[in-house]
């Protein structure tokens, strides 16, 4: 009897915690006949996206465990990678050469976006989502203020392929036309129709590894320690603002080499607006893969990638078979992206505030019986 | 330790501290809250409060040699180990890790030679060996995988001990109430432990509110009282009785107890009538609480702290959850709404000024009239009939201006900020705010906390008059025993949650004192 | 005379302290544009129409912060809520087939429910969620507009002038308000100093609306109910031992925002001359926030003051900032500057709370 009770509060606790991915899997398959797909499409769809994205996602998974939230200000990586691009494409560097040197570029600007993100983030403990979410406009705008105006006078600027031919600003699309996926083909291999960019999973599992092993290292069990008790790590002697700011720059560098990787696969960018959406899905996909505000695996990327892609490459196609209008598809992608970080701040903002009344209620019951007795 | 003295501001706390513990001896300290034990400790321990208020004069000698400590990373480098009332563990995280938190061994690797030590990985076998090392010193079994947030509250208390014990250096252990929170079982394993750590060479110094815990385990006792040490004798060579009386025993003259007793509160009516009140006040928990309290008169609410005392009026007043029945002049007042006590003219001067008492950006006439507009709506002009209630500005002046002349606030004017004034002046302006309501029945909790002697003083006048002038019943709950003594007809002691027993204010010192600590849990 | 230049320096201080220095900087930005703007060529009546044109339009939205800042929720990110319930008055009523000033009153009137049906489960929402308001309100904000991004395409609207011309199914993007609700407000008394040769127009009408509605919000804060509401966003604990139940003091000002921002966006597109549907609520929230944040509001401290200052530092900002960087230097950036002004203004306000608090 009370196996049954445990075994039933098992599967509502494992329902409870994996709602959304639950969820999504059940949104795929009833978009999958309705979307109408081949399924070597679909996967070699799926292939590319995952080589695209995970970088990305994966930057999101050391801010968790510092305990500082989903790290909105991700996106201050992803420009700090566009700016490295630009560098790059102007001094016409192609190839895989030109990639490794835009990495490379991307790290000083990243980090030093990074030291800015986190000592502000230090000074809102408790609030660093709304201070990243902030963050990103108001380095968008220092962004477009750079881009469009001091590239050209003020930062030399030559190549007329983006350079606008007034004198300054850049044009509306930088075209990486020489870099285009210069990863992905490298070594690429072809299974029944579906090419899989090796070398981009080669650096994909590299990431991988470095985040497993950088867990096991005494940084990592900091973070982990400042994630979890600020205070108490203080007392125990760990600096705890130093490693709080270490998690977020090295966030923010892997998110550069993460839009690095994904303006490649792409092949070109909207100068202004391509870092834009970025953080939203990238939040979202982790999202749907099973992860919360304060905890995420590497496990949860990978499953949250597929799902949620899956479900951005259906959408449209579906929402065009039930309603025949192609664009319902399109904004229902969006909502349901927009919507799976809402329930997810939601239930994270709730859990915290049950944690805290759970404990009283437990001492109630404690004194109840208590009383009862004497 | 040697002519310790240490001053907050002018108020002398502590006075010509001295005791001496030897290697492998265990000392037992007690006193009651606010005698300077924990101030003692914290010196001894290199906190940074001790440095930020000025520092200590005196010597603390080690090993025959002086030693200062600026922080207590230096107090831990020199061999002394604090284990403190609240836990300092990391919930999601392996006895283990906790118990070398921060200090875990560590193995180079590649890249840590390039990027610095804070890379080096961890040395799991390592951890492991030393953890079970440190458990196996303090001699109680606790699992040293286990995540600490799924451990019973005493294991987290060993963890914590475990950690101290892991420290190589560690020559000295203080415990502040380490039994608190433990079973009798598990208490016994504690003082099992302690006698194994002191056969080890370990000094430890153990502080408790369970006396008899102290007779059984100590090699000497240190009673405090006041800011000095007023016994320092072996523990083979006293009682339980004995330290109880050391601990609130008054000189002489202070102990001249309330000035004007009522005589006649024996045969009064009783106004308010509380019973089976539990209440889960995190750190002051109520049990079974039954407490009649007599109209006109004053009566205070004494104990240690975290026995239950504060729960009381925040429980019967909705603040925290609360169940049981309480019964004021004759109507039953539903507990956990905080407005139906407000409605049956209870009124509450909480002990926490600055997140309950106050609001503390807005002005003292906001302060003062604001419960009083709410619940009574006073000091609001009806407009269009009563559709419309609108504030009345100058009424809210004139109340504020009253209580400011009349309980002497210090301020600028009554649009000053209540951030702005000064702890006992901000104490006055909760008393105004529950004057201002005009009640029948007072609470007031820890009225005099954190303000200076004059203040307190006038605080206490202010409520003994408000008493006795308007006949309002007045509960006053504090800690300090000799307060209650001057003010109060009666005093209940609270001890472990349940009221020890109630005894007329002229009562002798000692018998509270054994009161509060009967039921220490 | 040592002793007068130190008072000097204090008072500079203390000037700097109450009125913050950002909102210092801004006033005296904007205060060197409308110095140099006829230097630069610009016509400085136009100029001010302008800058009251657009306050006109935008003091209601930023109106709507005002109640929730005051009851503790925050800085209201979630004002396409009330956006959304405006935008479905505006819809129904001229699908109803109201024109003229009608149709504003009755958009008003059809708006009133919605905001306080979506106003309703927002504040139960935010009351579940006390501390996090922000975070999940600006993400609830755009989660429904994606939503209502559906149901414009799915509500069988039939009238001819605001449905897609090409498929007759679904709304338009954008549609002109000419023969409904433009101007009904600003043509309301206005003065129109053209005719003597000074290019300077006063929407009278939209400002006596707003002065009415701003009146309200200044009444409503000095009455029994608005006391306890700015009591509750001051410290909520003092409020519940004072008796107040905080919960539905909270929902209420929930409640007035978004319905405030319903009203808000009617007054906006009776000026604007148009309504914008689909993706265009999403960013309404950020010029009223920083709007606010410029006023001189903090995230939980906010007046009707706040408001107008706040708005006219601005909206005086967005509008003059393109013209005379264009007569100047022949750059428009004033969309960046827009942009670098408002977010930082709102970066900034994060930082300083927990700063000045406890």
């Amino acid at each position: 009897m009370k196996m049954k009770k445990d075994l039933r509060g098992q599967t509502s606790n494992f329902l409870q915690n994996n709602l959304v991915p639950i969820m999504f899997i059940a949104i795929c398959i009833v978009c999958y006949p309705l979307a109408g797909f081949s399924p070597s499409y679909l996967i070699n769809e799926i292939v590319t996206r995952m080589g695209r994205n995970i970088f990305l996602i994966l930057s999101l998974l050391i801010p968790i465990m510092a305990g500082m939230g989903l790290n909105f200000g991700m996106t201050l990586g992803a420009m700090a990678g566009q700016i490295a691009l630009i560098f790059v494409t102007d001094w016409q560097i192609w190839g895989i050469p030109g990639v490794v040197l835009a990495m490379l570029l991307s790290i000083p600007l990243s980090a030093l976006m990074g030291l800015m993100c986190g000592k502000l983030m230090n000074m809102v403990k408790g609030r660093e989502m709304i201070l990243g979410y902030m963050m990103n406009y108001f380095v968008g705008g220092l962004y477009q203020l750079v881009v469009l105006y001091m590239m050209g006078p003020i930062i030399p600027i030559k190549h007329a392929s983006i350079r606008l031919p007034r004198g300054y600003g850049l044009r509306t699309t930088v075209n990486l036309t020489n870099l285009r996926q210069c990863l992905d083909n490298q070594f690429a291999i072809r299974v029944q129709g579906v090419k899989i960019p090796v070398l981009t999973f080669i650096i994909i599992g590299a990431l991988c590894l470095f985040i497993l092993w950088f867990r096991r290292t005494k940084l990592g069990q900091d973070m982990r320690a400042v994630g979890q008790d600020m205070e108490v790590a203080r007392a125990a002697g760990i600096k705890v603002e130093r490693t709080r700011i270490i998690a977020i720059i090295m966030s923010t560098v892997f998110a550069g080499f993460g839009q690095i990787i994904y303006l490649q696969n792409i092949g070109n960018f909207p100068t202004c607006t391509a870092h834009t959406q970025i953080g939203m899905f990238c939040i979202a996909a982790l999202l749907v893969g099973g992860a919360s505000v304060e905890k995420a695996s590497i496990g949860n990327v990978f499953l949250g990638v597929i799902l949620f892609h899956t479900m951005f490459i259906m959408a449209p196609r579906a929402g065009a078979a039930i309603t025949g209008n192609a664009m319902i598809g399109e904004y229902f992608r969006v909502f349901v992206s927009y919507g799976v970080i809402t329930l997810a701040l939601i239930m994270y903002e709730t859990k915290k505030r049950r944690a805290r009344s759970q404990g009283g209620a437990l001492l109630a019951l404690a004194q109840k019986e208590g009383g009862v007795q004497s | 330790m040697r002519g310790i003295k240490k001053d907050f501001f002018g108020n002398q706390v502590l006075t010509d501290i001295n005791f001496t513990l030897e290697a492998g001896q265990v000392l037992g300290l007690c006193g009651e809250n606010g005698a300077g034990k924990s101030t003692l400790m914290k010196i001894l321990f290199g906190m940074d409060v001790i440095r930020e208020t000025g520092g200590y004069s005196g010597d603390i000698l080690i090993n025959g040699e002086k030693a200062a400590f600026n922080t207590p990373f230096d107090a831990l480098a020199a061999g002394i180990g604090m284990v403190h009332q609240e836990f300092s563990l990391i919930p999601g995280f392996t006895a283990t890790e906790n118990i070398l938190l921060n200090r875990e061994p560590q193995k180079k690797n590649v890249i840590s030679e390039v990027f610095g030590d804070r890379l080096n990985t961890l040395d799991y076998k390592e951890m492991d060996r030393r953890a079970a090392a440190a458990i196996e010193k303090m001699g109680v079994e606790i699992d040293a995988k286990m995540i600490i947030s799924s451990m019973p509250v005493g294991h987290k208390q060993f963890t914590e001990i475990a950690r101290e014990l892991s420290k190589d250096q560690l020559k000295l252990l203080i415990l502040d109430e380490p039994t608190a929170v433990l079973t009798e079982k598990e208490a016994e394993a504690l003082l099992d432990s302690i006698r194994g750590m002191a056969a080890q060479g370990i000094s430890v110094i153990f502080i408790t509110h369970r006396l008899h815990e102290i007779l059984a385990v100590c090699d000497k006792v240190v009673v405090m009282r006041d800011g000095h040490v007023v016994r320092d004798v072996p523990a083979g060579q006293t009682s339980v009785d004995d330290i109880t009386r050391w601990m609130v025993g008054r000189d002489v003259q202070s102990t001249a107890a309330s000035i004007e007793t009522k005589a006649e509160a024996a045969d009064a009516k009783i106004i308010m009538s509380i019973k089976n009140l539990w209440v889960d006040m995190p750190g002051e928990t109520v049990r079974d609480v039954s407490l009649d309290v007599r109209e006109g008169e004053i009566l205070g609410i004494g104990g240690l702290a975290g026995q239950g005392k504060l729960g009381i009026p925040n429980g019967v007043m909705g603040l925290y959850e609360a169940g049981g029945t309480v019964v004021f002049d004759g109507r039953e007042i539903p507990l956990n709404s905080p407005r139906k006590c407000l409605d049956s003219s209870l009124a509450f001067v909480s002990e926490d000024r600055r997140e309950v008492g106050l609001l503390l950006d807005e002005s003292l006439e906001w302060n003062v009239a604001f419960p009083a507009m709410q619940i009574q709506d006073k000091f609001l002009k009806k407009l269009l009939g009563g559709l419309i209630k609108w504030r009345d500005e100058r009424a809210i002046h004139q109340v504020t201006q009253k209580y400011v002349d009349q309980l002497q606030i210090k301020c600028t004017s009554t649009t000053q900020k209540a951030r702005e004034l000064s702890g006992g002046n901000q104490q006055k302006i909760c008393l105004a705010k529950a004057f201002a309501l005009e009640p029948k029945f007072l609470f007031v909790s820890e009225p005099t906390r954190g303000i200076d002697v004059g203040a307190k003083a006038l605080v206490l006048d202010a409520l003994r008059q408000f008493n006795r002038e308007s006949g309002v019943t007045v509960v006053m709950i504090s800690s300090e025993l000799e307060e209650l003594r001057q003010t109060c007809d009666r005093i209940a002691i609270v001890s472990g949650g349940r009221v020890a027993g109630i005894r007329p204010a002229a009562d002798s010192s000692e018998s509270f004192g054994a009161l509060m600590v009967s039921q220490v849990v | 005379m040592d002793k007068s230049e130190r008072l000097q320096q204090t008072r500079l201080s203390q000037l700097v302290n109450t009125f913050g220095l950002p909102r210092l900087i801004i006033a005296g930005f904007l205060l060197f544009l409308f110095i140099v703007a006829p230097i630069a060529g610009a016509d400085l009546p136009t100029q001010i129409t302008n800058v009251f044109n657009r306050f006109s339009w935008n003091a209601v939205l930023v109106l709507a912060m005002v109640p929730m800042v005051h009851s503790g929720c925050g800085l209201n990110f979630g004002i396409p809520l009330g956006i959304l319930a405006g935008l479905l008055g505006a819809t129904l009523s001229i699908e109803m087939g109201f024109t003229g000033a009608l149709s504003f009153v009755m958009a008003i009137l059809i708006s009133t429910p919605f905001a306080l049906l979506f106003g309703g489960g927002y504040g139960l929402l935010l009351n579940r969620i006390k501390g996090g308001e922000m975070m999940v309100a600006t993400y609830v904000g755009f989660s429904s507009v994606s939503f209502m991004c559906i149901m414009w395409l799915m509500i069988p609207y039939k009238n001819p002038s605001i449905v897609m011309a090409y498929t007759g199914v679904g709304l338009r993007n954008v549609f002109s308000l000419e023969n409904f609700y433009a101007n009904v407000l600003s043509d309301f008394l206005k003065i129109d100093l053209n005719p003597i040769g000074i290019n300077l127009v006063i929407p009278t009408g939209s400002l006596l609306f707003f002065a009415l509605l701003a009146f309200g919000m200044w009444a409503f804060l000095h009455t029994k109910t608005g006391t306890a509401m700015t009591a509750v966003g001051s410290n909520p604990t003092f409020a519940k031992a004072a008796g107040i139940n905080v919960d539905r003091i909270r929902m209420l000002s929930v409640i007035l925002s978004t319905w405030l921002g319903a009203v808000g966006i009617l007054i906006y597109q009776q000026g604007f001359g148009f309504v914008q549907l689909y993706t265009a609520p999403f960013y309404m929230a950020m010029p009223a926030v920083a709007a606010i944040l410029i006023g001189g509001a903090s995230v939980n401290k906010a007046s009707v003051g706040n408001v107008i200052v706040g708005t006219i530092l601005f909206q005086g900002l967005v509008t003059m900032t393109p013209t005379v960087m264009n007569a100047l230097i022949h750059i428009d950036i004033s969309e960046v500057v827009r942009i670098i002004v408002s977010n930082g203004m709102i970066v900034y306000a994060l930082t300083r709370k927990t700063e000045g608090g406890k």
